[in-house]
């Protein structure tokens, strides 16, 4: 498909999507629920209850060193569902295509997130694709909804957090973050720079297996960061955060580049980590069973809930001064996922 | 990480305060006159731990914050004209003027640009050719010599479509002013560390000499902010005024005299006004005659307009250290980092967005 492009046709639902669909989608993302191209994908019943999440992705560059669009798409969606304690079953792919894009990034990124489906176990079972006229998109974006199941008795959620419960981090924040923000501003670091995009739900399946009942919260600090989504847990569980800064993970060549830019890496996205509230008595079990998987390899418990300071962040700085954590605000923040 | 790491170590740190502690032996006003100070000293927790008796004030360090109403609305107006491209440093993106901000127009149509530096400007200029790019200059001694350096290369490349609508404005002589004033009864200066990089630590000689003020260079992190407060604490606890640099790895007496030539070969002083401080003779910079080609002002026939500062905001009596965020009544209610009303809440580097960011009292 050298030098070809995305042309209107392709998304006309004519000769041309249906060349696109074949050639493309049904080559790389293949399965029985998928390869019947009906108007919708017709699934079992799990036992259970259901999760469902929808999320989109803009992000430019849609290639970065570490990843892709596509694959921020599928681990995304993976780990919304990951967070609510559900098992990821099947996703959607929705894409808005702008003419002209090249043929050859398309299937790139269709390869890309085929190899995410097989890797994480969760196929793509239904889809669409559209095609927006030149200068109206840039380039791709993706819509990836899901669907997940739980467990009886799992009940995860921010609200659950209690006093002395023990926060862990999967492991170094910013990750993702500075590298699509050193790679807009044209900044090559030293050091390796890399997306940390990844899919947390087998981690999650061994952290709910291993304390049963300790998991009160899991989230991913995607935008905004760990500061921004300690804020949320702090206010949903009307309790406080204390945080200790040396215990932040944070890996060498990224914190030189926020001091480059003048960033907190506090502030800076995540597409691979997550952020669990735990019992205290469980916490050490919690950092055990996190330590022994490849995607919790470098987790730490970085503070803890407590009463009395209801929706507020603090953290002790290494000279024991303290300070207030609080959300991102309203920044002009390029569009990093 | 080499050149950090030293500077942050928990235990030197505090060992630091404890001996800070000793040395506080009387009640004395520091200010910290950079907003890049401000920042750093709330974010370390400084401020969390100063002794009884020393009292830390925030001054007009921020250069967003001092950019007057005026000169708000003048950029404004100059991204709405047709085919005119603004290029600004992220900071000035939502700052208000009297009549809405550059996100507002951004988002009407006009065609607003961030970029990282003046030099990415002018290659903005030259992927642009049916466009005036006009870069808003806005900053301290800091920011100008990459101004000047992007003038003159933009004179090399021929690039005619760039222009600089000129605004920066120099720390000597707003020193002056507060220092003159009855109301702000200061000690010392914690004086501000990149800006000294340009003009060089001797330019506060005449400051101590003539006002009797403890002047101390600093560094930004840790133990470069502690050290150098203990070295102003022992100054005013034995009556002295002097110069000192903590921050000689980065600043010398001299300065850098090369960035000094290249700001004077393009720019000469003029008056300018301040938000907050009003207008003060010979603390801005305009474009020279000789390179009127790349100055926008004389470029689009700018006329700066009067503006009205926002009702109620304090950020005037803010930057100059005459009232601390929390006795505006508009702070953290209808003034926040997410609906700033003044400067200083928007600018990162602003006294009230460190306030309302680490402050343990909010």
């Amino acid at each position: 498909m050298a030098d070809k492009c995305i042309l209107l046709d392709h998304g006309s639902g004519g000769l041309a999507s249906q060349e696109l669909i074949s050639s493309l989608f049904v080559k790389h993302l293949d399965n029985p629920t998928l390869r019947g191209l009906e108007d919708s994908a017709v699934l079992e019943r799990p036992a259970g209850r259901l999760a469902f999440t929808t999320d989109s992705y803009v992000v430019d560059p849609i290639f970065f060193p570490g990843g892709d669009i596509g694959m921020l798409a599928v681990h995304g969606t993976i780990n919304d569902l990951a967070m609510r304690g559900a098992q990821p079953l099947c996703l959607s792919l929705g894409l808005i295509l702008e003419e002209g894009m090249a043929l050859d990034d398309l299937e790139r990124i269709v390869v890309s997130i085929a190899a995410c489906c097989r890797d994480s176990g969760v196929p793509v079972v239904t889809g669409d694709t559209k095609v927006v006229p030149r200068g109206k998109g840039d380039k791709i974006f993706i819509n990836t909804s899901g669907i997940g199941v739980l467990a009886d008795g799992i009940d995860i959620s921010s609200k659950n957090a209690r006093e002395g419960d023990v926060i862990l981090l999967s492991g170094t924040m910013g990750d993702h973050g500075i590298t699509i923000m050193t790679r807009r501003a044209g900044i090559s670091m030293q050091g390796r720079l890399e997306s940390d995009t990844r899919p947390l739900h087998r981690l999650v399946q061994r952290l709910l297996e291993g304390l049963p009942g300790g998991v009160r919260t899991l989230r991913d600090p995607t935008r905004g960061g760990v500061a921004t989504t300690l804020n949320e847990i702090a206010a949903n569980s009307g309790l406080g955060v204390e945080l200790r800064e040396e215990f932040l993970p944070v890996r060498p060549q990224v914190r030189a580049a926020c001091e480059l830019l003048g960033l907190e890496p506090l502030y800076l996205a995540n597409e691979g980590k997550l952020l669990a509230v735990v019992s205290a008595d469980q916490a050490e079990t919690a950092l055990r069973i996190m330590r022994e998987t490849d995607e919790g390899a470098e987790a730490a418990i970085i503070g803890r809930m407590v009463g009395g300071k209801a929706g507020r962040v603090v953290i002790t700085t290494p000279l024991g001064g303290m300070r207030m954590v609080t959300p991102l605000h309203g920044e002009p923040l390029p569009r990093i996922c | 990480m080499k050149y950090y790491d030293e500077y942050r170590d928990g235990a030197s740190a505090r060992a630091l305060v404890a001996e800070l502690r000793k040395v506080v032996t009387r009640p004395m006003r520091i200010m910290e006159v950079c907003g890049s100070h401000t920042m750093a000293i709330f974010r370390n927790g400084i401020r969390s731990i100063l002794p009884d008796g020393l009292e830390l004030i925030s001054g007009p360090g921020c250069p967003v914050c001092v950019t007057s109403a005026s000169h708000m609305d003048a950029f404004i107006a100059m991204a709405d004209r047709p085919g005119v491209r603004v290029a600004i440093f992220g900071d000035l993106f939502r700052v208000p003027g009297s009549r809405g901000s550059l996100a507002n127009a951004s988002s009407r149509g006009a065609k607003v640009d961030i970029v990282y530096s003046p030099i990415d400007a002018l290659d903005l200029a030259a992927r642009h050719p049916q466009d005036l790019v006009v870069f808003l200059g806005v900053g301290f001694e800091t920011t100008t010599p990459t101004i000047a350096a992007t003038i003159l290369a933009a004179r090399n490349r021929n690039i005619s479509n760039f222009a600089v609508f000129a605004t920066q404005k120099t720390v000597p002589p707003a020193l002056t002013v507060l220092l003159e004033d009855p109301e702000l009864q200061l000690n010392g200066l914690l004086c501000p560390g990149h800006v000294s990089a340009i003009i060089g630590a001797g330019a506060y000689i005449p400051f101590a000499e003539k006002y009797h003020i403890a002047c101390v260079v600093a560094g930004f992190e840790t133990t470069d902010l502690l050290t150098s407060l203990i070295m102003l604490a022992q100054q005013i606890g034995a009556g002295e005024a002097r110069v000192e640099n903590a921050y000689a790895r980065a600043v010398s007496w001299e300065g850098n005299t090369r960035a000094q030539q290249m700001v004077a070969e393009i720019f000469e002083p003029c008056d300018t006004q301040w938000r907050g401080l009003g207008l003060i003779p010979g603390s801005g910079l305009k474009i020279r005659e000789k390179y009127r080609d790349f100055d926008a002002e004389v470029r689009l026939h700018v006329t700066l307009p009067p503006a009205d500062e926002p009702k109620g905001c304090r950020c005037g009596d803010i930057l100059k250290g005459i009232s601390n965020p929390r006795q505006c009544p508009l702070f953290g209610n209808r003034c926040t980092p997410a609906s700033p009303v003044g400067p200083c809440m928007v600018s990162s580097e602003g006294t009230c967005a460190a306030f309302h960011k680490y402050g343990l009292e909010v």
